[in-house]
């Protein structure tokens, strides 16, 4: 029988995200100060503020569908910036991909992170290598795809994810950014790790530690 | 300053209080929306911008315009939670036509708010405004003037009843049909004793955008006639402009440029049409579209034709446009 990640689950993953990231705030700062306008810090931190509130709260729905999209648009209203949106198209199309109601399996958890990416290329119009958060997202996603193709355990596929996605958010350092504001500074954005990829990688980084603890064959 | 809220904020107040047989305003998400009822099935059209720019978006709010307009911050795109709150509070079941500049931000906001608007059954759709021709290659091009041309015709073709892909299919005919430069004038460009005399040490920046982009530093040493050829032969050879064509002439401060110097460019930017057999059938001159209080204009030309003309001439009643 497949692992199933129930919507409460999902909800605890991103209660970590939430408490990485803000932990992580003068980490992104940082980051976004050397090639961006040094606000991906602050306007994450407020963000994840909000979404924590929002998780926090009793009644929220069990649908995963309806769960996902409350998430995004917390994501769009307390994000702002370029991440907000961003990160809002992610978790709306991430909404949009099949469930179970109110669980997935591994392959739903792999096809929503697809959903997901797929929006994000579509909407921010950023290619592999671009320097931005697709460079983490793309190959996180790709290597879960193979490992359940290869009929890998859940705990495989998310340490998979977890390993390609830190391996891409490295790779931005090497790489001149084609997209954002970092795209201004050509070959002056080389050297700097994209705070985009990093804020990203949280999200594979904090899925291995949840879903593979809760989780239950 | 002892009010609640951002320059911003307060700003909006003051127009509210400027205007107030026009627009009216909401916060927290901050928009503006015109005064007078627009009838069922109307499109609403919509244009966000960063603030820095004004009056784009909310001078243009009002009757045979914008239906509403939302500000960002400073030379930042509006988020699309104001975006869709204005969306709720326009739609009158005709659908919904952003008019947005091209630039990262606003098309990236406004596209995510069209997918929610659409999820929630509202036909929403986009006009790109790229005219800057400064800028090469076609897809970078920056909005400019034309963001002003196009939410007139917008705003009328929705008015007189256009579906909204009728309205669509016009506006985006309006920005094909027009181009435009920015000129920054870092040093005055107003004859010091006389026109055309000592000017030797004038620069302009040929090609600023309106939110402080660069462009390129040109010494110019002959005067406004010099100056007109810089800015408007690349707009001239880019449509291309025939020789007959009737223009719609907008020449837009950026803020920091006085009227008396808006109209010395006049002068010879008419001489220079004339010579080209352009008429100028219909012409702004003000600030239309500014840069916070920099030194510069941009020029914009639009090649008319009648449905466009008749569309520009349609009644419009906003805090700055309006006949």
């Amino acid at each position: 029988m497949a692992q199933e990640i129930t919507t409460n689950q999902l909800r605890k993953w991103l209660l970590a995200y939430a408490a990485r990231i803000i932990e992580n705030e003068d980490h992104l700062t940082e980051l976004d100060t050397a090639i961006g306008d040094a606000d991906h810090g602050v306007n994450m931190r407020r963000g994840m503020g909000k979404l924590q509130e929002r998780l926090r709260d009793e009644g929220h729905s069990e649908d995963v569908s309806a769960f996902l999209r409350s998430v995004a648009m917390t994501l769009i209203s307390g994000v702002g910036g370029a991440a907000g949106p961003l990160y809002g198209t992610f978790f709306l199309r991430a909404a949009t991909s099949p469930t179970n109601g109110s669980s997935i399996d591994l392959e739903q958890l792999t096809q929503m992170f697809r959903y997901g990416l797929d929006g994000l290329q579509q909407r921010g119009k950023a290619q592999a290598d671009d320097k931005t958060m697709i460079d983490t997202i793309q190959p996180a996603v790709e290597a879960m795809e193979a490992a359940l193709a290869a009929h890998q355990s859940a705990a495989v596929v998310l340490a998979a994810a977890r390993q390609a996605a830190h391996l891409g958010m490295k790779h931005t350092i090497e790489i001149e950014a084609r997209k954002g504001r970092a795209s201004y500074l050509g070959p002056h954005s080389i050297g700097h790790q994209d705070p985009g990829a990093t804020s990203a990688y949280f999200l594979f980084e904090t899925a291995a530690e949840v879903f593979t603890i809760t989780g239950a064959d | 300053m002892t009010k609640p809220g951002s320059a911003i904020t307060q700003s909006l107040r003051g127009m509210a209080l400027s205007h107030p047989d026009t627009i009216k305003v909401h916060f927290d998400p901050d928009f503006v929306e015109r005064l007078a009822p627009a009838p069922s099935g109307k499109v609403a059209v919509v244009k966000g911008s960063g603030s820095g720019h004004e009056p784009l978006p909310i001078g243009y709010v009002g009757l045979g315009m914008l239906d509403a307009a939302c500000p960002g911050p400073i030379f930042t795109s509006p988020s699309p939670v104001q975006l869709l709150a204005a969306v709720h509070s326009v739609d009158r079941g005709g659908g919904v036509l952003f008019v947005v500049k091209n630039y990262a931000g606003g098309v990236l906001n406004t596209e995510l708010t069209i997918e929610l608007a659409l999820q929630e059954g509202i036909d929403a759709r986009y006009v790109l405004v790229n005219d800057d021709v400064s800028i090469p290659k076609v897809a970078n091009r920056r909005g400019l003037g034309a963001a002003t041309l196009a939410c007139k015709i917008a705003g009328a073709a929705a008015e007189s009843g256009y579906t909204l892909d009728a309205a669509v299919e016009v506006t985006r005919r309006a920005v094909a049909a027009s181009r435009s430069m920015g000129v920054g004038t870092n040093v005055n460009t107003l004859p010091r004793n006389g026109p055309g005399e000592n000017l030797a040490d004038d620069t302009i920046e040929l090609g600023v955008g309106i939110h402080g982009e660069p462009g390129e530093v040109r010494s110019v040493s002959k005067g406004m006639p010099e100056i007109v050829d810089l800015i408007v032969h690349p707009i001239l050879h880019d449509l291309p402009f025939a020789s007959g064509d009737r223009i719609l002439l907008l020449i837009s401060g950026m803020g920091g440029t006085p009227p008396l110097e808006l109209y010395l460019f006049s002068e010879a930017i008419h001489e220079l049409l004339a010579a080209h057999n352009l008429r100028v059938e219909r012409q702004l001159i003000g600030n239309y579209l500014t840069c916070l209080g920099r030194g510069g204009y941009t020029i914009s030309l639009m090649r008319l034709d009648d449905e466009l003309l008749q569309l520009w001439d349609a009644p419009v009643h906003t805090p700055v446009l309006h006949w």
